[in-house]
């Protein structure tokens, strides 16, 4: 945390916007303000002119710039709500100035729509079924909503059960609602997770870290044993080895490498392979 | 907010884990979890953290009348919160049964068991005493509450200075601390509970269980014991039936956990009190942890470059002029060769093994081979040690002969021959390597 005081420290004293391109990667905190690299080219870069970014600025439309979860318009100024490590994704076509986000470290799930998330059944009312998944209240599940499910083929899912599903509604104030199936109707993997296999619970930053297309611990992970897993965006992993002390290993390994350098992972891999 | 049920797979694989003997962070059946202690700025103020579980205990005095029936004693007070920081389950402002008796185990811990002296904390006997109040707030829960509370308690209990009194007469002065240090309550021992769990109706006992495995135990068994080996509080719950054995032998192996415990705290607080007197830095910021969020990636490390030069030419300047070099070429086997020294060449000691290989795989054919190309590998190596050091091997198999420098032609011939004889094919590497040693 020294380190994110020490940015505080820093924008309390400068006392205006930095801007986006120059903070990537890097941690920002609730109420600073950005400015997104359009805003400071127009204005000539460190000109005295750097305003606060108009994302209203009708007449200089250079292309959409989208801002993901930790970031707030705030009248024409774009502001910081969340405390993280400020992110950017390049835009896929010509034009438009990609998505900025901010990579927070929180531990509470939000629901969004078409997140894949572990839920652990808690109620069977009627037609539908209770989901915790960990947000502020429980998603609802049709019984319908699952492969091959018809109103005579009612799917086996008892309460307390883990289900890996997908949000297709998940609004604010308003009660969630799952499905296990695709668009197409297929199950796609989705469904009642299996009765073994251990649910441990992780921070939402060290899912997403861990399905990145670029994280190597998967496959370090599955060099050392055969194993299922499951990641639920809710920060619920769901891991099944062999025996109980492969999976405990594995569960034990993926919440360590959280707080790990690059080199230290590397070094608790090549000891594991070892033994 | 409703607590996260637990789902059935998770209850199946702790229990059957525990029937492994086997604990979801590696312990052994009767290991505690870290146990750290740490300090405040203030006196009488605490972090005890017991793995993930983390209470805050604080300390704090008042004078106020005595009760009518204990004119001479201080009062006690003991409070215990279960914040909805801790976990979300906990709902605010309301009295849960759990914290009850969470409450109750803590008084009958620590007054009931006189650890404190409440005499020492008289002023003026049936006007004014010394009334000590031990808040306590769950931080995070992740298990075994009481464990960490009693610890707290015990801790920030030990670690409290009050203010000190004066009486002459009727006039009681009451000291700042600039004026008077302030004095520590006297403490008799440290009662300290060790919670026993229990599964399967009481066949696997873990010691510490974390709040996992709190939600699928049987029941629980608390013990309070101070060093001395003397219980002062035991509670069972849960409604299981226990045997004699099993309560002697958890007594027994409290005994052992509050001994360790124990040394820890007064390590704790020697610690503290030391680097208090010595004016080093002290207090919560020193002693919490840096988990970088940033640690994941590998950051670019920039690299200074602003005084590469100067720096490059001091060294040189510094540095020995490097040693002379021989180059002399040094030729091991056909198609591999060496300059200057101390450079172990693998090469030829791989051709060695793979001929060794060989072998041993047609041992007669080649022994027949060998002998019969006997003659001309002798002569070949006589040539060579006669007038230049360059011996060529006009064999098909893969041979080695070994160039050297003319020093000492005799041994090479030897070594030639040697090989040539199939003695003992695995003392040439040995040999080999004398011979470089001696080229050099």
């Amino acid at each position: 945390m020294a380190e994110a005081v020490g940015v505080a420290a820093e924008s309390l004293a400068g006392d205006r916007a930095r801007a986006a391109r120059t903070v990537l990667d890097q941690v920002v905190l609730p109420g600073e303000e950005l400015l997104l690299p359009e805003q400071e080219d127009a204005e000539g870069p460190g000109g005295a002119g750097e305003r606060p970014l108009r994302l209203n600025a009708g007449t200089r439309s250079r292309g959409r710039v989208v801002c993901g979860p930790g970031l707030r318009r705030c009248g024409d100024r774009l502001l910081v709500t969340k405390c993280g490590r400020l992110r950017h994704k390049e835009p896929g076509g010509s034009s438009g100035g990609g998505v900025y986000w901010v990579d927070s470290q929180q531990k509470r799930y939000v629901p969004v729509k078409g997140d894949h998330v572990i839920g652990i059944v808690t109620a069977k009312s009627g037609d539908i079924f209770k989901v915790d998944v960990g947000g502020s209240e429980p998603a609802s599940l049709s019984y319908l909503a699952f492969e091959g499910a018809t109103k005579r083929n009612r799917p086996n899912v008892q309460v307390g059960d883990l289900i890996y599903g997908q949000f297709v509604v998940a609004n604010k104030d308003m009660e969630p609602e799952m499905v296990c199936i695709d668009s197409c109707g297929r199950a796609s993997g989705m469904g009642v997770i299996g009765q073994d296999g251990l649910l441990f619970k992780v921070t939402l930053g060290l899912i997403r870290k861990l399905l990145a297309p670029d994280c190597e611990i998967l496959q370090e992970v599955g060099k050392l044993y055969p194993l299922e897993i499951v990641f639920g965006m809710n920060g619920r992993i769901w891991v099944k080895a062999k025996t109980i002390q492969q999976t405990l290993i594995l569960a034990n390994i993926l919440e360590a490498c959280e707080h790990m350098t690059a080199d230290q992972r590397k070094q608790i891999f090549s000891r594991l392979a070892e033994s | 907010m409703k607590e996260t049920p637990l789902s059935n797979c998770e209850r199946r694989f702790l229990l059957r884990a525990i029937e492994e003997k086997k604990r979801l962070d590696g312990r052994q059946t009767y290991d505690y979890r870290n146990i750290k202690i740490s300090f405040g700025t203030d006196y009488g103020c605490c972090i005890v953290e017991l793995g993930k579980t983390r209470v805050l205990g604080q300390v704090s005095c008042e004078l106020v009348s005595p009760k009518l029936n204990r004119a001479t004693e201080g009062i006690l007070f003991f409070n215990l919160e279960l914040s909805q920081m801790a976990a979300p389950a906990f709902e605010p402002g309301r009295q849960s049964d759990l914290l009850v008796k969470l409450n109750r185990l803590l008084e009958r811990c620590l007054r009931n068991s006189k650890c404190i002296d409440t005499e020492s904390l008289c002023v003026v006997a049936g006007e004014k005493v010394w009334q000590i109040r031990v808040d306590l707030h769950l931080l995070n829960h992740d298990g075994n509450i009481i464990d960490a509370a009693s610890i707290a308690a015990i801790v920030a209990l030990c670690h409290f200075r009050r203010p000190d009194v004066s009486v002459q007469g009727d006039e009681v002065t009451l000291y700042t601390p600039e004026e008077r240090d302030p004095v520590p309550l006297s403490i008799h021992h440290m009662p300290i509970c060790v919670s026993f769990a229990f599964f399967q109706q009481g066949t696997y006992l873990l010691v510490d269980p974390n709040e996992r495995e709190e939600r699928v135990m049987d029941g629980l068994l608390v013990i309070a014991m101070n060093k001395h080996r003397e219980i002062c509080t035991i509670q069972s719950s849960g409604g299981i039936m226990l045997l004699k054995d099993q309560v002697l032998r958890c007594s027994k192996i409290a005994g052992v956990k509050v001994l360790e415990i124990t040394e820890l705290i007064q390590k704790a607080l020697e610690n503290d009190q030391k680097v208090r007197k010595e004016g080093g830095k002290f207090g919560f910021a020193e002693s919490i942890a840096s988990q970088r969020i940033t640690a994941f990636k590998m950051e670019k490390a920039p690299i200074d470059t602003s005084d590469v030069e100067e720096k490059a030419e001091e060294i040189i300047a510094e540095a020995e002029p490097p040693s002379e070099v021989v180059s002399n070429p040094v030729l091991w086997t056909p198609g591999t060769a060496q300059i200057g020294e101390g450079i172990e060449n693998s090469w030829g000691d791989l051709e060695d093994s793979e001929k060794e290989e060989e072998d041993e795989d047609g041992t007669d054919e080649a022994i027949i081979l060998d002998s019969l190309k006997m003659d001309t590998g002798v002569e070949v190596s006589n040539i060579g040690s006669q007038d230049a050091p360059i011996v060529l091997s006009d064999s098909e198999e893969e041979e080695m002969i070994i160039l050297e420098p003319d020093k000492n032609p005799k041994k090479i011939r030897t070594q030639t021959i040697s090989a040539k004889q199939e003695k003992a094919p695995s003392k040439k590497p040995v040999k080999k390597r004398k011979k470089k040693r001696a080229a050099n």
